[in-house]
């Protein structure tokens, strides 16, 4: 089942995600991307159904860059947050999308911070977050190992102890995560935390 | 499960000696599982008049921002700040607008009237306005709200006696329900000041 879930520490935010396209008993691929780079210094981690998923983040992505070519700076975070949140309640009543989304990202301002975007547009910021079946796990090794202003070794180990605990509880538990990073030198893939991998095709 | 149940919430105003308090909890939730304990369900309109929506948080998002920027247009036009009565009278307006589709809230307002008369109503979440002279109740947890205030109110309370009565009816209440709590948020206003305080409570 699709996981999703991040953090925020001193001056970044993490958000990870399971790397596994899976339609009902079959698993298409497991190196799907789902943590969109939104733009420079935000990124997007998704879950739900995978058309309403790329096609959502996607419509995002397009107009967070048209707002930053219209009008020459980029979107802050919040701002960011609060038009997925609005794209989402808008189309909740006429053709609603399933996605849940966590967007992280780095204001110089205000430092870096996370939102949690429900698939009903429910909007929060929070410190910690997660998404799907793996959240159960994630959420209780995040509440009891973090805490405020953690370094990244520190963090990085924690999403290592979550997945761990995703791989070894869940039933059908992801095999593959890729983590990104965003803080003030911009959004980057920092790491893929691969079991198993995509082998190649075999000749005939 | 009922789509009001699916976030949790709990929301009181109570009426005292020409001052009025409102307060909610602060737990938001998806069914089992706690997303976070700072969620937000008591608004300002103005300086002398709060909103506290409870139901389901995505729709209480969304009524907010309607709501606020209904009272910026009116404020435009009018040169002043809304009546509470008339406040109610156009939340009462917006909620059955959607008749055939709901809000799924249950607002609760609560304001210093003309000569500084406190008002508080409640309304279900198709608008049926139900003004009160003593206290108004809304919210997972409002058949526990009843019983305590009801029991623990008494008219023409002050200020501090009347900080102290909300906030026992609200936590003895609150933690009964298990998909409220998580903490309490309570507002007392007099015509001179606002005093907001956050309470401790068992978190669970």
């Amino acid at each position: 089942m699709e996981c999703v879930f991040g953090l925020v520490g001193d001056g970044f935010a993490l958000v990870a995600a399971d790397t596994s396209a899976v339609h009902s008993i079959l698993v298409h691929k497991s190196n799907e991307d789902k943590v969109m780079i939104l733009d420079s210094h935000k990124l997007l981690g998704a879950s739900g159904e995978a058309g309403d998923r790329v096609q959502f983040t996607e419509y995002i992505q397009k107009n967070v860059h048209l707002y930053e070519f219209r009008n020459g700076i980029p979107l802050a975070t919040a701002a960011a947050a609060n038009f997925t949140r609005g794209e989402l309640a808008l189309a909740l009543r006429k053709n609603p999308y399933s996605v849940n989304i966590l967007l992280a990202g780095y204001d110089k301002d205000v430092g870096a911070s996370l939102y949690y975007i429900d698939y009903i547009a429910t909007l929060h910021k929070v410190d910690k977050g997660a998404f799907g079946y793996g959240s159960y796990f994630a959420l209780s090794m995040m509440d009891r190992h973090y805490h405020s202003g953690m370094s990244l070794e520190e963090a990085v180990d924690l999403v290592d102890k979550c997945i761990i605990e995703i791989r070894s509880r869940l039933v059908v538990a992801p095999p593959n995560f890729v983590i990104k990073i965003v803080d003030k030198d911009g959004a980057r893939e920092y790491a893929w935390r691969e079991s198993i991998k995509d082998a190649g095709v075999s000749a005939a | 499960m009922s789509i009001f149940e699916y976030n949790g919430s709990a929301v009181v105003a109570m009426v005292g000696k020409n001052c009025f308090a409102i307060a909610s909890d602060r737990r938001l939730g998806v069914n089992l599982q706690t997303i976070a304990t700072d969620f937000q369900r008591i608004f300002k309109i103005h300086d002398k008049l709060y909103i506290g929506l409870s139901g389901l948080a995505t729709d209480v998002q969304t009524l907010y921002q309607r709501l606020v920027f209904r009272h910026k247009l009116y404020q435009l036009r009018e040169e002043r700040d809304m009546k509470p009565q008339t406040f109610a009278s156009l939340v009462s307006a917006v909620l059955y607008e959607k008749r055939f589709g709901p809000y799924f809230c249950m607002p609760v307002i609560a304001g210093l009237g003309e000569d500084d008369v406190p008002f508080i109503c409640t309304m279900d979440c198709i608008g049926a306005k139900e003004l009160a002279k003593d206290f108004v109740v809304s919210g997972t947890a409002s058949e526990s709200l009843y019983g305590a205030c009801e029991s623990m109110y008494k008219p023409n309370m002050e200020p501090e006696e009347l900080f102290e009565t909300i906030s026992q009816a609200l936590l003895s209440s609150v933690d009964r329900d298990c998909l409220s709590g998580w903490g309490g948020h309570v507002l007392l206003v007099t015509p001179t000041e606002v005093q907001e305080r956050t309470l401790k409570s068992r978190m669970d």
